[in-house]
């Protein structure tokens, strides 16, 4: 199949409402004929699903926490990019667009990031009217911060919970729905595969994670807003339940995956205490506003302090080097996030690594508190401090942060149109499950954007032009397509659960995990990469012959949701593999050892590796189809990167 | 350390539940809570015996998922904090930690730790919501808010609905979490228009679900994870008394 973008004509400021007006319509009266699915209930699925009910669509939506506002969306912290100009800064939708598609390393699609900078103004006008309560000036105003990538204030915030409060507005908005009966909401229900009847989406199959009923599910659309995957590294920042199992089965049946290897690796959070660690805490990324990173300058020093033989405040000024600083002097400590992550990475490698495992750097706030004073410090940071402190039982007051890179975000997933439609017609994929927007490296800020601009601003739009196209014609789940692919879906668990083996499931993912990170993390290369395909076929060979999945189908049953998410983690982990193999240069995030300037920055090569990489499943075991979609840029120059 | 668990196992709702003892060995004091039952979790399961069931996600205190009741308090002993944000080193080496779900009669046990609160979505389907519709709102910037009524009313939308205050409650009282909700709004301009008429359908609906009387006692400030006043329920008080004063107005 080839790939069609759907890219309107016309200047860019142009396409969208150019486009808007040629959409076709639901006439009014005709609109509760149709009933449209939403999986996922964070900023993206949430925004969706209420949007579409008030416009007098049924709505159908699905998560698999016990309530829509535990999505994952929640626990985002730093705030919300908008083009406002509020501050009188130079700000502009241009200005937005030009960053965030240069943050991408050029590697995303202009119509797209346009349309994104364009809506964002909307964005945070709708939430304010639902009452989600920004930070003030003392004039009533809202205020904005800077965030990485940025010359100007854009970004709006909610003390450290810009998600959570984000995410109960759009929560607020489902809430009044579900009251209205427009949309019907089922908690703790996970959906395990979509129906597709002649090429198109028609339903999904759910399990219900009380009773372990499999239930099938018919609409006239599905929107996937199923969040990331960056779990598949199994540790992450994001949350316990996170996962890929929606975006993949949509996969399996015929919807391409654009861009898989493309991870956000975020600079600060607080490294790995030991095997039992189960997940990773971020540490703000305003934190590098004025915290000094550093590692002891000799291997010496390092491992001393790692023995305790001396202690981190013994060392002098000259037996500190302060890496970041010292290499680039422009942008110091606050390089975008991929080149902070690489150069930490680095010291780790080179043996100067800090506290007791010595995978970890410093991040100090000792100048910061003697030029500012401890009050002006804590009023800025103090629940970050108090976080920390919580967690490790280190006063960062008194001595420096430990901190150390983790998995953060995934730009990658599934390939969608400009009306976000997947390769599958009637599937759309809207938030972090797509690969739209963010390129091979997102900004700070701008998830949040982009899940909101596509559940509020531009579904509601592009699924009605194809629910007017295929007509209100009933749907239900009584053809055969869906009690076949309800069989596909008992017949799996039927397998998982007879899995009587003798290690757990966490136990692979962890190795899973482990191979991801050593391989497929930070810096990448093809040896690595072919060793690490050859590590996965293995580990799922292994998983699929020796885990343990206790208890029934019949009941609530944790290790059985839990093995379902890793066997398909064990599946995409080697498709994010091919893709890295297959991405001779580095760019963003995805950084090829191969691919490197003399002084040993990321090279991108434009000239071979301009386009969206789109893989098409061809059966289990079977080498995935690489469809190309050249990236066309007509506003923006092209230009290598540099911070030095 | 060392550690013995007695948690509350249950199968079903309709199950009658017991606490079982686990031992809990080589307990890292940097693990948190949820760490070592995953620990403890991991060698039921390698006896092909089913793990404790326990709900959680974020696991940094903000979604508001996980929910245990630890040695009589809900999310154990320190203040301010989620369970998941609670670390071992909190407890002695050979501890006895009894392990409880929620107890409220509007919160039914599922399996295990895991309860249904469901009924807290129905209170916010009743009114926890500001009518209006994507789109066609005015400019952000057209509704200033003095900076004190922002902060009021944020402290009052940091509540992460997770049913501490119930559980913490001896009449199993929903009045804080509902009065966060009413609190928020009823402060910012923009909640005005329906400020009476919500909070009326909130707490209708509250009593519907079966939760107890507030008789101040207290108990659910003291252990919200997230600190919430109870000054949100004297509030709320007032505008219910108001709304039902003058029905006809509003
Ligand atoms: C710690 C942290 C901090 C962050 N801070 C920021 C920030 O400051 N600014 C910013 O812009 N971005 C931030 N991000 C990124 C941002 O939060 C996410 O990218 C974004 O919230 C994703 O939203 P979403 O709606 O796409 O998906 P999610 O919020 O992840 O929601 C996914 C939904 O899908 C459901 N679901 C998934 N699979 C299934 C299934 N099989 N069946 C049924 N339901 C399913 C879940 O129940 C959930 O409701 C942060 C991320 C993390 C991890
Ligand atoms: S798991 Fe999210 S608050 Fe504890």
């Amino acid at each position: 199949m080839k790939l069609d973008s759907k890219i309107p004509e016309g200047p860019l400021a142009e396409k969208w409402p150019k486009h808007k007006f040629n959409l076709k319509l639901v006439n009014p009266a005709n609109k509760r004929k149709y009933t449209v699915i939403v999986v996922g209930t964070g900023l993206a699925g949430a925004s969706a699903a209420a949007s579409l009910a008030e416009l007098g669509y049924n709505v159908k939506s699905f998560c698999f926490q016990d309530s829509p506002r535990r999505a994952h969306s929640i626990a985002a912290q730093g705030g919300i990019n908008a083009a406002k100009n509020y501050q009188n800064d130079g700000d502009s939708v241009y200005r937005l667009f030009y960053d965030t598609i240069k943050g991408g390393d050029y590697r995303a699609r202009e119509a797209n990031v346009y349309r994104l900078a364009d809506v964002s103004v909307n964005i945070i006008d709708q939430c304010v009217a639902q009452g989600v309560p920004f930070a003030r000036e003392y004039g009533g105003l809202l205020d904005n911060r800077s965030f990485g990538g940025a010359q100007v204030s854009r970004t709006f915030y909610a003390r450290g919970q810009t998600g959570q409060q984000l995410l109960l507005g759009a929560y607020s908005a489902l809430s009044r729905q579900i009251g209205l009966g427009t949309v019907k909401q089922y908690n703790r229900h996970e959906m395990m595969d979509i129906v597709t009847i002649d090429g198109e989406a028609k339903g999904i199959i759910t399990r219900d994670l009380i009773s372990g009923k499999i239930e099938s599910h018919a609409g006239h659309a599905v929107l996937l807003c199923t969040g990331g995957y960056g779990n598949v590294f199994y540790l992450s920042t994001n949350a316990m339940g996170c996962n890929v199992t929606a975006a993949w089965k949509a996969h399996k049946r015929g919807a391409y995956f654009g861009n898989p290897c493309f991870t956000q690796i975020h600079p600060t959070c607080i490294p790995v205490s030991g095997d039992h660690q189960s997940k990773l805490t971020l540490m703000s990324e305003s934190l590098r506003n004025d915290g000094r990173v550093w590692a002891p300058k000799t291997v010496e020093l390092a491992q001393k302090l790692r023995k305790g033989e001396i202690k981190v405040t013994d060392l002098k000024e000259s037996d500190r080097d302060y890496f970041l600083e010292r290499k680039y002097p422009a942008f110091g400590n606050l390089v975008p996030r991929d080149v902070a992550s690489r150069n930490a990475k680095e010291m780790v490698d080179e043996g100067r690594g800090v506290g007791a495992s010595g995978v970890a750097v410093f991040l100090d706030f000792a100048d910061a508190i003697s030029r500012l004073g401890e009050d002006a410090v804590r009023a800025k940071y103090g629940n970050l401090f108090d976080m920390y402190y919580q967690i490790t039982d280190e006063d960062p007051y008194k001595q420096p942060m430990r901190i150390y890179p983790a998995v953060h975000y995934t730009m990658g997933g599934l390939w969608v149109d400009y009306n976000l439609q997947t390769t599958v017609k009637g599937l759309y994929c809207l938030g972090e499950a797509n690969f739209s927007d963010h390129g091979a490296n997102r900004l700070g800020a701008s998830a949040l954007m982009q899940g909101l601009a596509d559940g509020y601003f531009v579904i509601p739009y592009t699924v009605g032009d194809y629910l007017a196209t295929i007509g209100p014609k009933p749907v239900d789940a009584s053809h055969p397509a869906f009690a076949e692919t309800k069989r596909q879906v008992e017949e799996r668990i039927q397998k998982l659960l007879s899995l009587k083996g003798t290690r757990t499931v966490d136990d692979f993912h962890r190795d899973l995990g482990h191979i991801m990170w050593e391989y497929c993390g930070m810096a990448r290369t093809e040896e690595g990469l072919i060793k690490a395909k050859g590590l996965i076929r293995e580990l799922r060979e292994n998983f699929w012959k020796d885990a343990i999945v206790p208890g029934g189908n019949n009941e609530m049953n944790q290790s059985l949701e839990k093995a379902a998410r890793v066997a398909d983690f064990l599946e995409l982990g080697e498709l994010m593999v091919d893709d890295a193999l297959n991405r001779k240069e580095s760019c963003g995030g995805h950084f090829r050892v191969e691919s490197q300037t003399e002084e040993g920055e990321a090279l991108r090569d434009d000239v071979n590796f301009s386009y969206v990489a789109a893989w098409e499943y061809r059966g289990d075991n079977m080498p995935e189809e690489l469809h190309k979609e050249e990236l066309v840029f007509e506003n923006v120059k092209l230009t290598q990167r540099s911070y030095k | 350390m060392n550690l013995t668990l007695k948690v509350w196992r249950q199968k079903n709702t309709e199950d009658k539940g017991k606490l079982v003892t686990y031992p809990a060995s080589d307990i890292s004091p940097d693990m948190s809570f949820l760490e070592m039952l995953d620990v403890v979790n991991e060698g039921l399961i390698k006896k092909n015996e089913d793990p404790i069931h326990f709900d959680h996600d974020c696991r940094e205190g903000i979604c508001g998922m996980c929910s245990l009741h630890i040695n009589g308090r809900p999310h154990g002993p320190k203040q301010g904090i989620t369970t998941c944000q609670l670390h071992m080193r909190s407890f002695k080496d050979g501890e006895t930690i009894v392990i409880e779900p929620w107890r409220a009669a509007a919160f039914p046990v599922i399996k295990d730790l895991a309860t249904n609160r469901e009924a807290f979505e129905r209170i916010q389907q009743a009114g926890g919501f500001i009518s209006v519709n994507t789109g066609g709102v005015p400019d952000a910037n057209e509704i200033p808010i003095p900076k004190v009524i922002a902060d009021e009313a944020f402290n009052s939308a940091t509540c992460i609905q997770c049913g501490a205050c119930v559980a913490a409650c001896k009449n199993a009282s929903a009045m804080l979490f509902v009065s966060a909700k009413v609190s928020q709004l009823a402060l910012l301009p923009q909640g005005q228009p329906e400020r009476y008429r919500r909070v009326q359908a909130m707490v209708a609906q509250m009593d519907a679900e079966g939760f107890g009387n507030c008789t101040n006692t207290g108990a659910c400030e003291a252990e919200c994870p997230k600190e919430i006043s109870i000054s949100n329920i004297a509030r709320m008080n007032r505008d219910y008394l108001n709304a039902k004063l003058f029905k006809d107005e509003y």
